[in-house]
């Protein structure tokens, strides 16, 4: 057993608003720079839709993430001699057009203009090359259009259901979307890391975080080619790629990530998971509908007195430890089951789950009037996303893994009704409690952890312990005075 | 006196501030030190211009270095008849490939806004060097003919006497002043190879084929066997 430490999220997607609060954070604090206008380590995408890049999702064209090849687990892309051989151009490298053309506006000109006739106009400007140009996207450029048909209709998942399920989706007053906020899964298996030609990308061993050696990238760019989650970057003023770094620098001083503390709807968890290194590869290699279980097997229970031991014969600190076992991120994933991962079936095994949005009641007709419907709580034959979607999204197309999730999160509805009302017959409670497969204190703490926590109990940050790792590699006085003093030079081409 | 400058000196020259600048460039901005691909802003114009251009000019970096190398060897390869003319077509043909390719990266460059945009001043200057030096090389092949044999008897020897710290820049003086600047072309473009995007060809990423596919960093020595 080889255990490590994963520091971990949860986004609850019945939470999500939609209100890109993080997307801005994470913007003014990282990628505020010229190359990067265009880059959103955090960005919220409306689903059903194309996503960002427009239809990241299919791997057909992007080739992303890994195959199984018999019984070897290969990049999509290509072999290591296939990647080296792409080099002078890689085939598989989305182009900016798949993102969107950064633009301003010429403000100057609403102050420069002479007088005249008529209102002076600020054009609009490409970020790149100063030249006017129309604006044909931009982030965020589908936000809220689920019934678009440019963008819902192309979205790969729905592409793949049945005409029934399509039109299930689109139905007047029964369209249906959600928000998926998303940022780098810090994977396990993580793709990045293994294209990347320098070995620049690289996972820290003692908190999961994957990132990109800024001083060893030489932007051959396979990395961006091969996340299937489109969630590195390519600085192209820069030459560097960049991408999501969990805001590892707020970490070490025991602030939540940007993204998660501004957070408007609380929809964001953070914690510790230990899980088993050495099965890695073994999980990554199952069939796709095994995928979310498998990973949900490797992640290894913090209150096990053998994992506990073992953790620490392999150098893990008690406080890590303790904070695995605070982790509201296991208590999702695995001891309440009701978070999944994100497209489990690019084989990157990604450690940010997701609760599935079971959405709000839907309304129903009736004589003429609006009301809500009799069943008051969605049932699963009444789930308002097709279950093949959702499955499609979390569980590689599995959908028996997205019922025993919405099992759960009705009978947590069931069971709030009846405490908080008392209005629904005990059968019932009990019934949607014996499906669920939860207890009562579980169906209570789902609730708590919900709607009630505070943010040291969404958010629990390991010690780093930098200080210690400083100590075993040099004097920590000569790190005091050595370190930030000196030449710290813009992150921009000057060459 | 001119030609002893550019001849006997500019090598070294050009030489040490490759090698001075390189590692200076290396030690304290290894940032600036990237390929700067220009793909993700244009990829269709790049595929025809980068592919046939890297690896023609490979093939003919590396005959350049075989014959300079193993000057013997070379000359004995080249021998018989039909092998001398078979690689005298062959590099005619490789020429001509970067000579197209590179005027199609030219083009890219100025007739793509968002590539002129990337374009720095040093890049301009290198891909005028290249496209002189790749220009020169081919009218070279073309009008003088079996450059592959006669190198061995003029550059090749002129090249081991700047190893030797002995230059004898008779070898270049008495050639046609084409060839002349192609020589100090070729060193020119060493000269700025520490200044330009060109820090690139030497980071070819051959350590990639032998590592594993995940890196994993510690902060610390976790265990021994780490």
């Amino acid at each position: 057993m080889d255990i490590r430490a994963q520091v971990s999220s949860v986004f609850h997607l019945d939470k999500c608003i939609g209100c890109h609060t993080c997307s801005i954070a994470c913007k003014n604090l990282w990628t505020d720079r010229r190359g990067n206008e265009y880059m959103w380590w955090n960005n919220v995408e409306t689903k059903p839709g194309t996503g960002y890049p427009t239809k990241w999702e299919d791997q057909e064209k992007y080739n992303g993430g890994w195959e199984l090849v018999g019984t070897q687990l290969r990049l999509k892309q290509g072999g290591k001699a296939g990647t080296i051989g792409k080099i002078f151009h890689n085939p598989d490298l989305p182009t900016i057009d798949d993102y969107y053309e950064p633009f301003t506006y010429k403000y100057e000109d609403l102050t420069n203009a002479p007088a005249a006739k008529d209102q002076p106009t600020a054009r609009p400007v490409s970020m790149i090359s100063g030249e006017p140009m129309k604006i044909e996207a931009g982030p965020n450029w589908d936000d809220d259009l689920s019934g678009s048909n440019v963008y819902a209709a192309n979205d790969p998942g729905v592409i793949q259901l049945t005409e029934e399920e399509q039109q299930q989706l689109f139905a007047i007053e029964k369209m249906v979307m959600f928000h998926l906020p998303r940022i780098c899964n810090h994977c396990m298996n993580a793709a990045c890391v293994a294209s990347c030609p320098s070995g620049a990308i690289y996972k820290r061993g003692e908190d999961g975080i994957v990132l990109i050696n800024q001083d060893k990238c030489r932007g051959w760019r396979m990395c961006v080619s091969a996340c299937p989650y489109k969630k590195t970057y390519y600085g192209w003023s820069s030459g560097k790629s960049e991408k999501c770094i969990l805001c590892f620098p707020r970490q070490e001083a025991g602030e939540a990530p940007a993204c998660f503390h501004s957070c408007v709807g609380r929809i964001r968890y953070l914690g510790v998971l230990l899980y088993d290194a050495d099965k890695i590869e073994a999980t990554a290699m199952k069939s796709d509908g095994e995928l979310a279980a498998a990973q949900r097997e490797m992640i290894l229970d913090p209150f096990d007195p053998q994992v506990i031991a073992a953790a620490r014969e392999g150098g893990l600190a008690d406080q890590v430890i303790e904070a695995a076992q605070n982790s509201p991120v296991y208590k999702f994933v695995k001891q309440w089951g009701i978070a999944l991962p994100l497209h489990p079936e690019f084989r990157t095994l990604p450690m940010l789950f997701y609760v599935p949005p079971l959405l709000p009641l839907l309304s129903v007709e009736n004589n003429g009037t609006q009301k809500i419907s009799d069943d008051f709580f969605t049932t699963l034959e009444q789930a308002r996303l097709p279950l093949m979607y959702l499955a499609g999204l979390f569980a590689g197309g599995n959908q028996e893994e997205i019922k025993a999730v919405y099992r759960r999160l009705i009978a947590v509805r069931i069971q709030r009704r009846a405490a908080s009302v008392g209005d629904l017959p005990e059968a019932e409670l009990q019934n949607a409690r014996e499906l669920s497969g939860l207890d009562d204190a579980a169906l209570d703490a789902i609730y708590r952890m919900t709607s009630l926590t505070r943010i040291k109990e969404r958010i629990v940050i390991p010690p780093m312990l930098r200080e210690q790792a400083i100590e075993a590699g040099m004097d920590p006085e000569e790190y005091k005075q050595g370190m930030g003093f000196g030449s710290r030079q813009a992150p921009k081409r000057r060459w | 006196m001119a030609d002893m400058i550019l001849f006997g000196v500019f090598p070294y020259v050009a030489l040490a501030l490759a090698i001075g600048v390189g590692i200076y460039r290396y030690g304290f901005d290894r940032y600036s030190w990237s390929s700067q691909s220009s793909q993700f802003l244009e990829s269709k114009a790049l595929f025809w211009g980068s592919i046939p251009w890297h690896y023609a000019i490979l093939l003919i970096l590396i005959a350049h270095f075989l014959a300079f190398l193993v000057p013997s060897s070379w000359g004995a390869l080249l021998g018989s008849p039909l092998r001398l003319v078979f690689l005298e077509i062959t590099g005619i043909a490789l020429g001509l490939t970067t000579l197209i390719a590179l005027a199609i990266l030219i083009f890219r460059r100025i007739g793509n806004p968002r590539i002129s945009a990337v374009t720095s001043k040093v890049d301009w200057l290198l891909f005028a060097s290249l496209l002189l030096q790749v220009a020169t090389g081919v009218y070279i092949a073309i009008s003088l003919r079996w450059g592959g044999a006669w190198y061995v008897h003029t550059v090749s020897p002129w090249l081991w006497s700047l190893v030797k710290l002995n230059p004898q820049i008779d070898y270049l003086a008495n050639l046609p002043g084409i060839v002349q600047l192609h020589a100090v072309n070729a060193f020119f473009l060493v000269a700025i190879f520490p200044f330009s995007r060109l820090v690139h060809v030497v980071s070819v990423p051959l350590g990639y084929l032998g590592r594993p596919y995940q890196v994993v960093i510690w902060y610390r020595q976790r265990r021994n066997d780490y």
